[in-house]
């Protein structure tokens, strides 16, 4: 295709449309005229009509958009890397930290600390752990390097409170023995959301 | 001697296409090691004999498979460290290392710095071929301070190999375990060596030797330090620690004379008490052996101290009015120095009962030999000699580091020992076949002296009227001895072919009664021993001796003749080419001894410096004022290698110094380290800055740490030597004032790993008829103590401890080590 068309510059030779414009009013009754049959109209009610609409079916059809926040929360992606959690074994109930201090050595933040000490079942006990969420910006390592999967990024990412320190020992962080059955596995970095599948779409092909 | 550098025959060889020099008669895998040659090997130590246990060093010199750590170097020896072959053996035996060992490496105390985790990788073992059935091994506490898992145990033996090589004890041992019998097949598929090993290792554990599951040992940890994997630890610090957590801090070890270089390994206390605190205390074991004091005595710090104003212008008060200042040896060479301007500007009078009599025979020494310091070290006696004698010395108690080397030339240089000493040790006599030890009377020390001059002396040298004196102990006797003689025999046989007879000569054994004349050495009676038998065994330890060394330690200082000894020992050293030691007593008493003027006694106001006075700065947390503990500041101590080394501070110190005193008093420089600087050229020290002294050992072994002492020689005549007095032998109850194993001084006592008490230590035929708790009455006083039976002593005489400076105990012993005591039951 040639560019002739886009070249030609010249207005007069053109196939232009014109549009048909009301007559703009000059006389101030004219004017006056224009405003009220404007206003008038019920233009507003078409805008409001979608309103409407939505509200009846939110309110009568159980199809409800806002989210009652904080009564209802939002499923999060098991990506989400909220506050930590320290996870139980399922069969003993026994907390699964061994207390190798790798999460300590690799936190980039240097947040968490930890003391350990020879129990009397010769094992090695935590005797205590925090984390400093001051400090941690929650890069999720910990996590990533745990070999027990002890240490996982829970989903509470409330974390306002009166006091930082109120979530940040191990017992708080531990799955309550009673929730045991409740206890959640981390899936991790690669983990997929869930429903994932009802939100594939097909990728557009067709142009 | 040892001042001489002797000339090191290096030879070239050729290790991996690479020219080398070595020193003749090394191990290839020294020699390697020394010239930055990585060859693996587990069970090897470098100060020990070869164990010939991992199998790993195999390399290949001159075509022949050998062991390195088991073969030596010889001129143009060409080593090649990898072929197929031997790689393949490595590789296997890794894997068999590998072999149902636990994979808990994540609550493993090694924590990364273990070698079996390492030559796993080294050896890129990423499959296992070889397994068996596994057998359960049960942890075990050895020791108060020893904990075993054997399931972790590699039986590579390096902690039996330096417990006997090294620290003498040889309280370890392997046993059998019962583990399942190797399945045939893989006699024929495996690599020879790698089967070998598995073979072995698969039967043997650690125990201890005597059979009853305790060590009973000095409790040194120096099998700690060696053990490769996470098998043998220290009970206190099992699990409670990761190995990378910890900040290393080189130091010196702050207890015994020897001046050991450790590391203070520090992290924070816990989550809510961030201040800083000593975990544990690691050394470079392949160099330097610790002892338990070193090793476990080491949260002697003073913590909390604040600077505390009111009491510091107290302190300084009191130094103004005081006319003495009572110290220890366990202060830094820059404290000794800031003491002795004290006592040069304001006049202070300094008494240290600890180190006086030992600077006083030293001066002695000096004065009788010409030479302004002893001639030997540890590391020379260690490396060189192959006879070591020990007189005056409680080589268990007294000095680690020398008990170490008396006992590795008895395994590693085919050495031999003599032991003079009245209390009766059941241990040092099991450290060779030849070492003979002489349990002679309290008061005989000259007597020793005079034998050793006798066995060892150059006749033509030593004076005349010692040479007689000597020998007017000697007297010839008659004995009847049988001896076997050839006798030449004719004998008349008939040839039975031909007829003929013929004469033939033939000897024929036969056994004669002899009477011959024997010298009997009065001397070696008059110390306890036959004097024929002595005769028999002496020859025999002496074939093939070519370097002595003498010890003598502490009761020569604190004694009634000290000058005379000091003599004799000059006499020695000058007449039987003998390196001798003259052992300091506590921690830097010789640094003490060489700078301050020490006086003899203490008069008027006096302040204590970690001991007893009317004002009492301190660095046990008990005094007036607050003072650092030697692991809380910098400086330099002078350790028995006559070696000033540098220790740094592992821990905050948040109160007043020394220093601080002082540049209040006559001015001072900023910090106590700008004092290295200004030590006593005179007496040998250099003047290099603190900052600039080396702290570390080298890859062949040689010691980079701080500098040697300058020793001034001059020449002097032979000493005049006195005769002794048999009749001033101590007879009846004796107390020797001597610490049990660990203790050294109030700070080893403070530290929470040492356990040994304040208790009176005898024999234990002797405990038992002691009782539990005795008084032991002196001329000038008494002291009441437990008694705690000792298997190692034999004999009756009792050792009173001194380490706990508020008993005085120093004041008790007077000018002797020994006394008579009457000793009562409470």
């Amino acid at each position: 295709m040639g560019l002739e068309q886009f070249k030609n510059r010249n207005i007069g030779t053109q196939n232009y449309k014109m549009l048909d414009l009301e007559q703009v009013p000059t006389r101030n009754f004219d004017k006056f005229k224009q405003v009220v049959k404007r206003t008038f109209k019920g233009e507003l009610f078409v805008g409001l009509w979608v309103t409407l609409r939505a509200m009846i079916n939110a309110l009568f059809r159980g199809e409800m958009h806002a989210v009652k926040y904080p009564f209802e929360k939002l499923p999060i992606s098991p990506r989400y890397r909220a506050i930590h959690e320290m996870l139980r074994l399922l069969e003993s109930g026994h907390y699964r930290c061994i207390g190798c201090g790798l999460c300590e050595k690799i936190c980039i933040a240097n947040c968490i600390s930890m003391n350990t000490r020879y129990d009397e079942n010769q094992r090695k006990e935590v005797s205590e752990y925090t984390i400093n969420f001051g400090r941690c910006i929650f890069c999720g390592f910990c996590a990533e390097v745990c070999p027990e999967l002890a240490i996982v990024h829970g989903s509470r990412y409330e974390n306002a409170s009166e006091q930082r320190a109120s979530f940040s020992l191990f017992e708080d962080m531990l799955t309550p023995i009673d929730n045991l059955n409740l206890q959640q596995e981390y899936q991790g970095f690669g983990a997929v959301t869930p429903y994932a599948d009802d939100h594939i779409k097909k990728t557009p092909l067709a142009y | 001697m040892s001042d001489e550098k002797t000339v090191e025959n290096l030879i070239t060889i050729t290790i991996d296409g690479k020219e080398y020099k070595a020193k003749e008669g090394e191990y290839i895998l020294n020699a390697a090691r020394a010239n930055n040659v990585f060859i693996p090997a587990i069970c090897y130590l470098t100060r020990c004999s070869p164990t010939l246990a991992c199998r790993l060093c195999l390399v290949e010199a001159d075509g022949k498979q050998v062991y390195a750590c088991n073969a030596k170097v010889k001129e143009g020896l060409d080593i090649v460290t990898q072929t197929p072959n031997i790689l393949e053996e490595r590789r296997a035996i890794m894997e068999v290392y590998d072999v149902n060992h636990p994979l808990q490496c994540g609550v493993c105390d090694k924590s990364g710095e273990c070698e079996l985790q390492n030559y796993t990788l080294e050896m890129g073992v990423d499959a296992q071929h070889y397994m068996i059935t596994d057998t359960k091994r049960e942890t075990a506490n050895w020791s108060s301070v020893l904990h075993y898992d054997a399931a972790l145990c590699i039986v590579c033996e390096r902690c039996t190999t330096v417990c006997k090589d090294m620290i003498g004890d040889a309280a370890l041992t392997t046993v059998k375990r019962g583990g399942a019998d190797l399945d045939k097949a893989y006699k024929d598929t495996m690599p020879k060596d790698a089967y070998a090993m598995w073979n072995k290792l698969q039967k043997s554990v650690i125990a201890p030797s005597n059979g009853t599951g305790h060590t009973n040992c000095s409790d040194c940890g120096e099998c700690i330090a060696v053990c490769p994997v996470g098998a043998l630890t220290s009970r206190d610090f099992v699990y409670s620690s990761n190995a990378w957590e910890l900040k290393r801090i080189p130091a010196v070890s702050a207890h015994s004379s020897d001046g050991f270089q450790i590391y203070y390994e520090v992290k924070p206390t816990s989550i809510e008490d961030r201040s800083e605190k000593i975990y544990r205390v690691t050394n470079e074991w392949n160099y330097v052996s610790l002892d338990g004091s070193a090793r476990f005595a080491y949260d002697f710090e003073n913590r909390d101290a604040k600077k505390d104003k009111e009491a510091f212008k107290k302190a300084l008060d009191a130094f103004k009015k005081a006319k003495t200042i009572r110290f220890n040896s366990v202060i830094t060479n820059e404290e000794a120095l800031m003491l002795q301007t004290l006592k040069e500007k304001m006049g202070i009078k300094l008494y240290n009962p600890e180190v006086r009599a030992f600077q006083k025979f030293l001066s002695f020494y000096a004065k009788a030999s010409g030479r302004s310091l002893y001639s030997a070290d540890t590391d020379t006696i260690l490396k060189k000699s192959d006879f070591v004698i020990s007189v005056g010395l409680a080589l268990r108690n007294d000095s680690p580091g020398l008990k170490y080397a008396f006992n590795n030339v008895q395994k590693l240089n085919k050495g031999a020992g003599l032991y003079f000493h009245p209390v009766g040790d059941t241990l040092i006599p099991t450290f060779g076949k030849s070492v003979e030890c002489f349990t002679h009377k309290a008061g005989l020390e000259e007597a020793a002296l005079y034998l050793i001059l006798d066995l060892f002396a150059d006749k033509e040298k030593l004076p005349e009227e010692v040479r007689a004196y000597i020998d007017s102990f000697k007297r010839m006797t008659k004995k009847t001895v049988k001896e076997k003689v050839m006798k030449e025999v004719v004998e008349i046989t008939v040839d039975e072919e031909t007829g003929e007879s013929k004469e033939v000569k033939k000897k024929v054994p036969e056994e004669i009664e002899k009477e011959i004349e024997v010298e009997q050495n009065g001397l070696v009676e008059l110390l306890g021993k036959e004097s024929d038998a002595f005769a028999d065994t002496f020859d025999k330890m002496t074939s093939k001796k070519e370097t002595f060394s003498l010890m003598v330690g502490e009761d020569f200082y604190y004694h009634p003749k000290a000058e005379n000894l000091a003599k004799l020992v000059a006499l020695i050293e000058k007449t039987c080419h003998m390196n001798v030691v003259i052992a300091p007593p506590k921690s830097n008493a010789l640094g003490v001894a060489l700078i301050c003027d020490l006086d003899d006694k203490a008069e008027g106001y006096t302040i204590g410096y970690n001991e007893n006075g009317d004002f009492r700065i301190s660095a046990l947390g008990d005094g007036d004022l607050d003072m650092p503990a030697l692991n809380q500041q910098e400086g330099t101590l002078t350790n028995m290698s006559k070696r000033v080394v540098p220790t740094n501070a592992a821990l905050e110190y948040g109160g007043y110094e020394l220093n601080d005193v002082i540049r209040e008093l006559i001015g001072a420089p900023k910090e106590t380290v700008e004092w290295t600087v200004k030590l006593p050229v005179s007496k040998g020290f250099k003047a290099v800055e603190f900052d600039t002294l080396p702290n570390e050992y080298k890859n062949d072994g040689s010691e980079n740490r701080g500098y040697l002492l300058d020793i001034v020689m001059a020449e002097t005549p032979m000493p005049k030597v006195e005769k002794f007095n048999e009749a001033e032998v101590l007879e009846g109850e004796i107390a020797y004032r001597c610490n049990p194993g660990r203790q050294f001084s109030d700070f080893t006592d403070k530290a929470h790993e040492i356990f040994e008490p304040f208790a009176l230590y005898a024999s234990r035929a002797k405990a038992e008829s002691l009782g539990e708790k005795v008084e032991v009455v002196f001329e000038n006083g008494s002291i009441v103590l437990d008694v705690i039976a000792d298997d190692k002593i034999l004999g009756d005489i009792v050792k009173v401890p001194d380490f706990k400076s508020a008993q005085n105990v120093y004041e008790l012993f007077g000018d002797s080590r020994y006394q008579n005591v009457t000793i009562r039951k409470v």
